[in-house]
């Protein structure tokens, strides 16, 4: 809107308002002197300026609608775009795609978890069977045939250890790798980031031009205010140590719900 | 002691699945929304809820009001786990009857302590 500067606060070009002053005074003037028919020629001629200055805000509306549409991409006169993903196809393609690589490294490395957490449970109880032996070993309270039976133990014991600790480090290097989705993602989200914030600003000028339009007939919308049941969930809430109305963490729920008597 | 884990997420589930698993309760079966979760719960003689507050079909919240409105269910214990932060959530959960509320991101011990509250508690 590079040509809102040459208007006033009610959004008229500057044409319109010096022929309204002017045709005013001469209605006036038709009106005392008790000529009506000029009067209401001059009252069609007002009319029509109104309506001609509509129309160019009107055409100049069209002309930005078509250079926003422009910018999505997705113009249809276009047989080379239209061919191409309009962008706005290819965000939520990629969103989808932010929800197949987070969704596929979570259950990866919940995988490897699973696998690694019994190999360490096996380890510590095998150690700590070993060292109880090892113990009535030391106190000398052990038969030697129970102490051959130790030693063939420990020495087991040993191969497996050796074993199980190259399995748990190499899942641990593989939980590692399975991170470098956030890499990925991270260059997805800022780039539908960016179109989000383009389409944001196409769309604010679109309704500063329909405000204008709207300022200029005379238009008065009655817009039914959308309640959001929080009741169906509202999800996770940003900046919520900012919020007054939202818990910052676990210790104020846990002091909201005591203070209701929990 | 047997354990119904309701959330839209199997990563979510799986995660909960394997700290009930890690407290010691291995008995645990999965819904992924109120819809499913009822029937089960109805069927199934569970011990335990835990459930998400955000979820298609119906509810954490709604499967927290049918479970209380239900004569058999209605002194099922309900832990809701779930990333609804508002004030006024929490304590309409609180006024629905749950026994229990953890904010996500939550860690092992808070799930923890939560769990074993509610226990003493009816005991």
């Amino acid at each position: 809107m590079s040509d809102s500067n040459n208007k006033n606060p009610q959004g008229l070009d500057p044409e319109v308002t010096e022929k309204l002053r002017a045709q005013a005074n001469a209605l006036v003037e038709h009106v005392n002197a008790g000529d009506y028919a000029q009067a209401m020629t001059l009252i069609n001629d007002l009319s029509e300026v109104r309506d001609q200055s509509l129309y160019r805000e009107v055409g100049r509306l069209t002309r930005s609608l078509h250079e926003a549409i422009r910018n999505f991409q997705i113009d249809p006169r276009n047989a080379e775009q239209q061919e191409a993903l309009s962008k706005m196809t290819d965000a939520s393609d990629r969103l989808e795609y932010v929800v197949k690589m987070t969704g596929q490294a979570a259950n990866r490395t919940m995988d490897l978890v699973e696998e690694t957490m019994p190999k360490a449970h096996v380890i510590r109880d095998e150690a700590a069977a070993l060292r109880d032996e090892w113990l009535r070993l030391r106190r000398r309270e052990m038969q030697p045939a129970e102490f051959r039976d130790l030693y063939g133990r420990i020495d087991q014991f040993f191969v497996t250890l050796t074993s199980d600790a190259d399995t748990i480090y190499n899942n641990l290097s593989e939980i590692l790798l399975a991170q470098d989705f956030q890499d990925l993602t991270g260059q997805v989200i800022q780039k539908v980031t960016n179109l989000v914030k383009e389409v944001e600003e196409h769309l604010l000028s679109l309704v500063v031009m329909a405000s204008h339009v709207d300022q200029l007939t005379g238009t008065v919308h009655e817009i039914e205010s959308a309640d959001v049941s929080a009741e169906q969930g509202v999800g996770p809430q940003m900046n919520a140590d900012k919020r007054e109305d939202v818990v910052s963490g676990q210790d104020d729920v846990d002091d909201l719900l005591s203070s209701l008597g929990f | 002691m047997k354990i119904l884990i309701v959330d839209d997420f199997s990563t979510m589930r799986r995660i909960i699945k394997n700290l009930l698993r890690d407290l010691g309760f291995t008995n645990t079966d999965e819904a992924d929304d109120g819809n499913t979760a009822l029937p089960m719960l109805k069927s199934g003689k569970y011990d335990f809820l835990v459930t998400d507050w955000n979820m298609p079909g119906m509810s954490g919240f709604d499967l927290l009001k049918a479970v209380r409105a239900d004569e058999e269910l209605k002194t099922l214990p309900i832990l809701m786990v779930t990333a609804e932060a508002k004030r006024d959530q929490i304590v309409a959960a609180a006024q629905a009857g749950v026994n229990g509320y953890v904010v996500k991101p939550f860690t092992a011990a808070v799930l923890k302590e939560k769990i074993e509250k509610i226990f003493e508690r009816i005991q």
